[in-house]
């Protein structure tokens, strides 16, 4: 049913965003000044840690309360084995494997004892807050893995980021954004293959209805454990950009603000999809930067006020509602023929 | 010996403020499925109530136990009708709004007031001595007063009609609202009084904490906990939870430092979430309130 | 699908991004400074005041006719306390707007966050907090206090007055736990013995186990580095139990978040702290900076500690190094404050210890009565004497680093 050629297909508009943001990623370096490259870097690393919820969440049907974890932990993993390396090529590697099975063993622990919901939400955030506390109180000499201070709530600073196999050559922070920006597309078109893979159709036939899928003969525990684990893993390569972002890597990630506001991401996005989320986590990078430099309201006012109005007035997030006023507005023959056969099927459902 | 006496009321006492600081989102959770992220602004609001009356040289019991349950009730059912009213069955959604809720809160807090507000209140009854260990009496007040509380909300679920119709709606809404009970009216009152008896935990507390705008975000993740480890009854659920989680932070943060005792908490919440997926009340006592 | 809306999402997409650049144009009519500081979220009660005092600071000198005939324009982030923030908005007021020097940090992890950056861009750093000193940065002068100057004089004091068994509480995070190391070496150099340290989390409400564990301990005084919002509950609790009047606290970290405003009179009568400045200090500068701010602020006005005046002060120091240097950029305007630049403010003389790249300043005793810190001792011209045990910048200028990061091993102490 799913054969390579259905697959490419239906990824077709997954390539138009990466071709667009591949264009994009030639063009700022030219248009934009150095600081506002090297802050864009930190958007990205974000939009890949919501990128990560969107594929868990918004296919897989599981509400991480805590996906900054893996985010974290694939920062924290990151620097401490890029300082224990002395180069960042298998640092890389290493983030992603320590996000992952972490990520393993925490999702075995949840979906083989069948949790659901709510209930998965709040251990994913509990998690959260144990690392949140644990490294806060990291500081001191005594706290080290091999040669790296874990530093508390002071936090580590990353080593940047060199060419593969080459420690000698650091990137330049306008470097990292093209490494930034490839791993922003790559992670993008991976997700979207995925979830157009049978793997990734099972997925969201589990979300649609768990107890279906089951009957049908599919593991559902199994399923969900791994798109768990791929989320986590794109999450650490998040990470890791992150602490290219920020020079730094602290507990602070894993606060219960930052917790909250990639679900917001998602949300304000759209769950459902993969870009959505994307642009979502720039617009609201971009909102909170903005609402630093003025002085005339207070910030929280003005996010609370503005979540609010979001939920009441945009509730299904930003792509899918755009979409179906694209829908509306355009009847063309084509789609018009499209969604009268879907509406036929679903009828005949 | 008299160690061991105040060890014992120190344990008390938190497993009292735990489930103080949860008890009114339980109700709201328990009753109507949502989860309030803007319990801890509820809370703080209790504490602002107390200390802004008082400051304006209002009787501390009067603030207390009737200004601060009833502004936050207010609240409560401003917040019901304007905003969660249009998001029932939309748990996640919920969750969001009342986030934003949460942040709307301490930016008008602190628009209004500062960053910081300046009080005048000290906790009354002044000390007891247990041997050579001397202690809050208004701990042991608070103690008092959170079995109060508890006892006073099984009377109105066991005993009145609203309980009565409130237990109904709980069970199923649907068969409820065939019956002619109005949810609407049920969902508004509950999360009105769930607010309210928030806003007297807040108020009680606020002689012996610090009240800030920003205050909230130290309660609502071990509220939070507490009530989901809990589970679903209201009563039962808040007093398992917070004996149990309260009773492990406790003995953990006399054995080890207060630190691992928020760690010991947290992985008891973890394991116990794993061992009984639907909280304490989704296995044991599930009959109960 | 067609090209149009693609295109018009880009087209937003890239005027969105494309507006920090174009904010980022000079003016050469206006010196521009930055102030990051945390003025929403849990740090605002250390960020207001900070924010309030550096306003009044630039609006000082500008009426003063500004500097080299030209005005000073202040460009104020909020961090929002986020670490992530702090690096964003340093990086924009370096390398968008371009200013000549930025002010602000309040914890340590916002200071470490950005020091980094604004030295790769070469932009005059000012960190106005009190901390636990051992940051050794040609581009970075850290104008609060450390602990060789409020410690060091609070413990030998309140031994006298009260006794030499001491109970240590503190905050669980680095400041914290390297304060109180300070606090040890401190009790220890003066014949005192530790009886217990005990370190707490930010956000723990609940001491009661603590105040048992100090009951049984039996000290004769408690020194406190406790931090932020949820600890003052420790000062509430500990007088409800009875024990602040057999018991007295001492404090080094007491005041600076308008803690002595948070609990009541009774509750907070006989601490002591120990800072570079109370609002008490009686100098004309201070009595004449208080009146304006009064003039200008009335009831609004925010109690003043350390921080603040510190931050008003941090500002003038550097107006007066770019005085003296005919001109804003930062080699000079470094140079100019390594010539050992006083100033006269509101807690008395402020000078650059060249060494070190902090400040010599006055450090006071002060009591709690009533909600209002008297002053009991006066030390004038302290020396920052634990960065000195480490930092050599007349030697070798060209360094970037934080000696006591993780712990004390640096300046040879446990």
């Amino acid at each position: 049913m799913t054969g390579g050629a259905d697959t490419i297909r239906a990824m077709r508009p997954a390539f138009l965003w990466a071709a667009l943001a591949a264009i994009f990623a030639l063009a700022a370096p030219q248009m934009l000044a150095l600081f506002a490259i090297i802050n864009l870097t930190t958007a990205i690393a974000l939009a890949i840690l919501a990128l990560s919820l969107a594929l868990i969440w918004g296919y897989g049907g599981i509400l991480c309360f805590g996906q900054v974890a893996f985010f974290g932990l694939g920062a924290y993993a990151y620097t401490i084995a890029a300082v224990n390396f002395g180069g960042s090529t298998w640092a890389i590697l290493v983030a992603v494997l320590v996000a992952s099975a972490v990520a393993a063993a925490l999702g075995y622990f949840m979906f083989y004892g069948r949790l659901s919901d709510v209930y998965l939400g709040v251990i994913t955030l509990t998690f959260t807050l144990i690392l949140f506390s644990v490294m806060r109180r990291t500081s001191g000499p005594d706290w080290k893995i091999g040669k790296s201070l874990l530093g508390g709530f002071n936090g580590i600073s990353s080593p940047p980021l060199n060419l593969p196999w080459n420690p000698a050559v650091k990137l330049f922070p306008e470097h990292v954004f093209y490494v930034a920006m490839a791993a922003l597309i790559l992670c993008y078109l991976f997700a979207a293959w995925l979830v157009n893979t049978h793997f990734g159709r099972v997925c969201v036939a589990i979300r649609e209805n768990e107890t279906r899928a089951e009957l049908l003969g599919y593991d559902t525990r199994a399923y969900k454990l791994g798109i768990f684990t791929i989320g986590a893993g794109i999450a650490a390569i998040g990470g890791v950009l992150f602490s290219q972002g920020i020079g730094r890597i602290t507990p602070d990630v894993f606060g219960l603000y930052n917790a909250a506001l990639v679900i917001i991401w998602v949300i304000v996005g759209g769950r459902g999809t993969l870009a959505g989320p994307v642009i979502a986590t720039f617009a609201l990078f971009y909102l909170t930067s903005w609402l630093g430099g003025q002085q005339v309201l207070n910030n929280n006012l003005v996010l609370g006020i503005i979540l609010i109005v979001f939920v009441l007035a945009v509730p299904r997030g930003i792509a899918p509602t755009l979409l179906g006023w694209w829908r509306r507005g355009t009847v063309r023959p084509a789609a018009a023929r499209v969604r009268r056969r879907r509406n036929r099927a679903e009828a005949a459902e | 010996m008299d160690l061991v006496v105040a060890v014992a009321l120190q344990l008390a006492y938190g497993i009292a403020n735990l489930a103080l600081i949860s008890v009114g989102l339980a109700i709201i959770f328990g009753m109507m499925r949502v989860i309030n992220l803007a319990h801890g602004e509820f809370l703080m609001l209790g504490g602002y109530t107390v200390v802004v009356t008082t400051n304006a040289g209002v009787n501390l019991w009067l603030a207390v136990f009737v200004l601060a349950p009833l502004v936050v009730g207010i609240v409560g059912v401003l917040v019901e009708r304007i905003l969660i009213r249009r998001l029932y069955g939309r748990m996640i959604d919920t969750l969001l709004a009342t986030w934003g809720l949460s942040l709307l809160l301490i930016g008008l807090v602190t628009s209004i007031f500062g960053a910081s507000t300046a009080t005048t209140i000290s906790p009354p009854f002044g000390t007891i001595q247990i041997g050579r260990f001397s202690s809050s009496g208004y701990e042991l007040f608070l103690i008092g007063v959170t079995m109060a509380l508890a006892l006073a909300i099984w009377a109105v679920l066991r005993f009145t009609r609203l309980g009565l119709v409130a237990r109904g709606t709980m069970q199923n809404a649907e068969m409820a609202s065939a019956l002619g009970v109005s949810t609407s009216r049920i969902y508004m009152i509950t999360f009105g009084l769930g607010a309210a008896v928030t806003g007297l935990a807040g108020g009680l507390l606020a002689p012996i904490t610090g009240v800030l705008p920003t205050i909230g975000a130290t309660y609502i993740a071990k509220a939070f906990i507490t009530v989901i480890s809990g589970g679903s009854a209201i009563l039962a659920g808040t007093a398992a939870g917070s004996v149990l989680l309260g009773g492990i932070q406790g003995v953990f943060t006399f054995l080890t430092g207060p630190t691992f005792g928020e760690v010991a908490l947290l992985i008891a919440a973890i394991v116990l979430l794993r061992l009984m997926p639907r909280g304490i009340t989704g296995r044991f006592f599930r009959k109960s309130l | 699908m067609t090209i149009s809306r693609r295109t018009f999402l880009a087209g937003t997409a890239g005027a969105v991004l494309g507006m920090p650049a174009l904010m980022g144009r000079a003016q050469d009519a206006t010196i521009r400074i930055a102030s990051i500081l945390d003025l929403s979220g849990g740090l605002d009660i250390y960020g207001a005041p900070m924010d309030v005092t550096t306003k009044l600071a630039v609006e000082d000198i500008n009426a003063a006719g500004g500097l080299l005939g030209r005005r000073v324009e202040l460009i104020t982030y909020d961090a929002q306390s986020s670490i992530q923030l702090y690096t964003q908005y340093a990086t924009q007021a370096a390398a968008g707007d371009r200013v000549a020097a930025v002010h602000g940090g309040i914890t340590s992890a916002s200071r470490e966050a950005i020091r980094p950056t604004l030295a790769r861009f070469q932009t005059l750093y000012f960190y106005n907090t009190q901390y636990e000193g051992g940051v050794c940065d040609y581009n970075n002068f850290c104008t609060g206090s450390t602990p060789a100057q409020t410690v060091a004089k609070v413990v030998p004091y309140v031994m006298n007055k009260w006794g030499k068994k001491v109970y240590i509480v503190a905050a669980d995070y680095n400041y914290g736990q390297i304060t109180a190391q300070w606090m040890q070496k401190f009790v220890a150099d003066n014949g005192g013995e530790t009886l217990g340290v005990e370190f707490f989390p930010l956000d723990v409400t609940n001491f009661g186990p603590t105040i048992n564990k100090i009951q049984q301990a039996a000290p004769n005084l408690v020194i406190s580095a406790l931090v932020g919002g949820a600890h003052v509950s420790f000062y509430r609790q500990y007088a409800a139990a009875g024990l602040n009047a057999s018991i007295p606290i001492a404090s080094t970290t007491f005041g600076v978040g308008n803690e002595h405003k948070l609990i009541s009179a009774a509750e907070g009568n006989g601490l002591i702290a120990a800072y570079s400045y109370f609002e008490a200090v009686d100098n004309p500068v201070n009595r004449d900076f208080l009146a304006r701010l009064d003039a200008k602020m009335g009831a609004s006005r925010p109690g003043l500690n350390e921080l603040a005046v510190r931050s008003y002060e941090g500002v003038m120091l550097w107006a007066e190094a770019v005085k003296l240097a005919g001109t804003a950029d930062r080699n000079p305007v470094v140079e100019a404050l390594r010539t050992g630049l006083t100033y006269n403010g509101p807690s008395g003389a402020v000078t650059v210890d060249p060494k070190t790249h902090h400040c010599i300043q006055n450090v006071y005793l002060a009591e709690l009565k009533d909600q209002t810190f008297d002053i009991l001792e006066a030390y004038d011209a302290q020396p920052p004497a634990d960065t000195q045990l480490v930092c050599d910048l007349v030697a070798n200028p060209d360094q970037s680093t934080f000696f006591f990061e993780n712990g004390l091993a640096a300046a040879g102490i446990k």
